[in-house]
């Protein structure tokens, strides 16, 4: 059995119709992102205090939250996972001061106790996460630096492998995956989370990946076919590694469907990245970054050089 | 078949059976992070402030001592930051005494004079060294405790970049965190002084005598007057100590004469000389054992102590004696510490994310394998083979390196399962496309490896790119991550390439040369 075979769909044809409606979608989740005040963070990177607590009988959530209010009237209660598993998650801002010494548990400790004082049934911790402000801060300005990082290193190599505006549109697909996959996040209500950053970051080397496997493509017909110009060889070269590119994203999404479905509640915001991930790396590939690299080419091209030296090899063109 | 495909066959069972191996059994072989077998993450800011503060005051007062030694009259000696002190109202006539006395003695400060007032500043490179050592001693002085505390694998290590000021704890299956903080993060400075005054209720009282202010060789130290009683008392001390931390050989808890928990500790030669010096010169006298700058008590001397036991003894509990013991053979930490971050895995959690972890790989693995199967027939088997070697040699790079897997190190493998099928698939579309052209299975199959192989390379270089990155800034689980993700497209090349080809190359040997089929 096959799929797509000899496909001859235009895509570039739709390259403006897909970039204005990516452009659309990111614009109305970034909107609604600032309405509800910013991507939510998880406790790794605003600082503050995460209790998990395991109830021997399920205790219903208001218990828990009329115990901690008197703590910080910020505390978000939350039923954990599956509610067979009565587990109550229970998480509070950073509080100030609490840098010094031991203290910085003060606040993990009050919890345990006023819940274990409010439950009518015994309490089990089963995890803490308490994270200081200027943890906070770093974790922060790791996760925008390995970002950044990963993104430009892909970039010079792409760059380098094949030809700038190729590297270019491969990047900003990659970040157009980010940007959607934040929205999706924020939409879905889940915090993001280190687990997350890692989830954001490995879309990134999948999106990029699927567009080299598209780039790699490209530069072997341009080989065969000098004449044709570049909107033509790219196409072909989409069409032609498009069974892969749907059976690869597809099986991928399988194997993360099962993460997403079996893997806990712990993965679970990182599987959820990468459903949304697989699906918008897939559609940016096919239609965002061969779209960028056209019309950089084309502009790069038209300033540079005659246009029928377009469609040749990047060496040929610098060589004028 | 020939003498070529026999070496690869050969190849492939010699690095399968290396990489099984290493892998038996996973339990032992393969490290656990803190999120899958429990236990407490520590992140600790060592406060080499401290440390700077006591080597600028110290270097200030061994140059007024020196300045006495020599004669010289100065209007004072005043620190006046954190790294500098100035020399005030130095005589013209001493200038040139003061500059050699302070080329001698002070090399690790920058001079700078203005009229008779000399300005002292640590030098910047002096400062980082001193730092860097404040936070390489720290490091050993935990892990030494850690040790002590008997915790198995214990992670105690430099934090973040190069000169980091953070160190990393992780203690796994330790679930008493409180204990465990405040071993970590007991200064433990230990030191005996001579009591000049005290113990009084406030302050003032004992400086009447010095017109309110402390005399330049005492210090006001804070304590308790008595076992039972919980006011604060004040001592004014000798600044030089009798014996420090230092002196000490060994502690351990003990009873005193009251039946109360105690601490003996014995003193090493050095210590035995300095103590019977002291105690014999003061006899009737009152020492003061002070812990991190507070008084636990004050016994008279009763005569010259010359043996090597001491006993310390205060109000503690049981467990408060074995582990003040416990700080105190393991050493004083050079410098306060504060915590930033801390977390704590229950051993349940981690057992219960270990199931979720293998029941996810195991369906997502089926999953890939029934649409494999369905989809490319008996080719299925080939890239199933490739698969879960390459989850085998992953896991065996983990086991030889140490690496440790964390929650997000199984979404790795899944991941990895994922650039696996990726590469098969790859291939085989590949093949197919051959195929259609009209070629025979063998070139096919050639053709096919032969046009994918640039285009493995190039993702996976860019994949490790990402992945590297990830590791380099990534903390903890995510690191976990990063690694089995990196290793994973490392033995992805040769199981999804090499192997793979091998396996068609195995089925073709059979086939006679030119046929046209292969069930793909």
């Amino acid at each position: 059995m096959r799929i797509f075979v000899n496909t001859n769909y235009n895509f570039i044809r739709w390259r403006w119709h897909a970039l204005i409606g990516s452009i659309a979608l990111i614009w109305i989740g970034v909107a609604t992102i600032f309405l509800r005040g910013g991507v939510p963070l998880g406790i790794e990177f605003t600082g503050g205090t995460a209790v998990l607590l395991q109830f021997e009988q399920p205790v219903g959530e208001d218990v828990v939250r009329k115990a901690v209010t008197p703590i910080s009237k910020d505390a978000v209660v939350q039923t954990y996972g599956d509610p067979k598993d009565r587990e109550i998650m229970v998480r509070l801002p950073m509080m100030k001061g609490q840098e010094q010494g031991t203290a910085l548990e003060s606040d993990a400790k009050k919890v345990e106790d006023a819940v274990r004082a409010a439950s009518p049934v015994p309490v089990i911790v089963r995890g803490k996460d308490i994270v200081g402000p200027s943890a906070g801060e770093d974790y922060t300005s790791k996760g925008i630096w390995a970002t950044v990082a990963a993104l430009g290193g892909m970039l010079v190599y792409v760059a380098f492998r094949f030809r700038f505006t190729f590297a270019v549109g491969a990047i900003v697909a990659a970040f157009h995956d980010i940007l959607i996959t934040l929205v999706f996040l924020t939409w879905m209500g889940y915090d993001v989370s280190l687990n997350v950053i890692a989830g954001i970051l490995t879309i990134t080397g999948y999106s990029v990946n699927d567009t080299i496997v598209v780039f790699d493509r490209v530069r072997e017909n341009q080989r065969q076919m000098r004449r044709e110009p570049l909107d033509v060889i790219v196409n072909k070269s989409v069409n032609q590694t498009l069974g892969r590119t749907i059976i690869t994203s597809g099986t991928t999404f399988l194997a993360v469907l099962a993460l997403y479905l079996f893997g806990g509640e712990v993965l679970r915001g990182f599987a959820f990245t990468m459903l949304v991930g697989v699906v918008t790396g897939t559609y940016s590939t096919v239609f965002i970054a061969a779209a960028i690299a056209i019309i950089l080419s084309r502009r790069q091209a038209a300033s540079a050089a005659p246009p029928s030296a377009a469609a040749r090899e990047p060496r040929a063109r610098k060589a004028k | 078949m020939s003498k070529n495909l026999r070496w690869k066959i050969i190849l492939i069972v010699a690095a399968t059976a290396v990489a099984v191996f290493a892998i038996i059994p996973p339990s032992k072989k393969i490290h656990r992070g803190l999120d899958l077998q429990g236990g407490i993450h520590l992140v600790l800011k060592v406060r080499t402030d401290d440390a700077l503060k006591v080597e600028t005051e110290t270097a200030a007062e061994q140059f007024r001592d020196a300045l006495k030694t020599a004669n010289i009259a100065v209007g004072g000696v005043r620190i006046t930051g954190l790294t500098e002190f100035v020399v005030e109202g130095v005589p013209a006539a001493a200038d040139q005494q003061v500059r050699t006395l302070a080329d001698q003695q002070l090399a690790s400060f920058d001079r700078e004079a203005i009229g008779g007032t000399y300005t002292f500043r640590m030098r910047d490179n002096i400062k980082i060294q001193r730092a860097n050592e404040t936070v390489k001693q720290a490091i050993d002085t935990i892990d030494r405790r850690v040790n002590e505390l008997g915790v198995s694998e214990p992670v105690v290590q430099q934090y973040g970049r190069e000169n980091s000021d953070q160190i990393i704890v992780e203690l796994p299956g330790v679930s008493n965190t409180t204990r465990a903080k405040e071993i970590i993060s007991s200064t433990a400075m230990l030191s005996l002084h001579l009591v000049e005054d005290g113990p009084v209720p406030d302050q003032a009282t004992l400086l009447t005598k010095y017109n309110g202010k402390v005399p330049d060789d005492m210090i006001v130290v804070p304590g308790s007057t008595s076992r039972n009683d919980p006011t604060v008392a004040y001592y004014l001390l000798h600044k030089v100590a009798a014996i420090t931390g230092s002196d000490l050989r060994t502690a351990k808890p003990s009873i005193d004469e009251f039946n109360q928990p105690a601490v003996s500790f014995t003193l090493n030669s050095q210590g035995v000389a300095k103590f019977s010096r002291v105690t014999s010169a003061n006899v009737k006298r009152y020492l003061a054992i002070v812990l991190d700058n507070k008084v636990v008590s004050s016994p008279q001397i009763e005569s010259a102590i010359t043996q090597a036991e001491a006993r310390i003894t205060g109000r503690f509990t049981q467990q408060e004696a074995s582990d003040l013991a416990l700080v105190l053979r393991a050493g004083a930490l050079p410098a306060s510490l504060t915590y930033l971050d801390q977390r704590e895995v229950g051993p349940t959690l981690g057992r219960d994310s270990i199931r979720a972890g293998i029941v996810a790989s195991a369906v997502g693995l089926g999953l890939v394998t029934l649409f494999m199967l369905f989809y490319y027939r008996l080719s299925g088997i080939n890239a199933l083979v490739s698969i879960v070697l390459n989850l085998v040699i992953l896991l065996a790079f983990m086991s030889y390196l140490g690496a440790v897997m964390t929650l997000p190190g199984i979404a790795g493998f899944i991941l990895t399962i994922g650039m696996g099928v990726d590469s098969n698939v790859l291939i085989f579309e590949r093949i197919r496309e051959e195929l259609a052209a009209n070629k025979g299975a063998r070139q096919a199959i050639g053709a096919g490896f032969d046009r994918v192989f640039v285009t493995i390379v190039d993702t996976h270089i860019a994949s490790m790119i990402a992945a590297a990155f990830l590791f380099q800034f990534g903390t903890g689980p995510v690191r976990g991550f990063a690694t089995t993700l990196f290793f994973g497209l490392i033995s992805n090349v040769f199981t999804a390439v090499f192997v793979s080809r091998t396996l068609f190359e195995i089925i073709l040997s059979r086939r006679p040369v030119g046929a046209a089929k292969v069930s793909i």
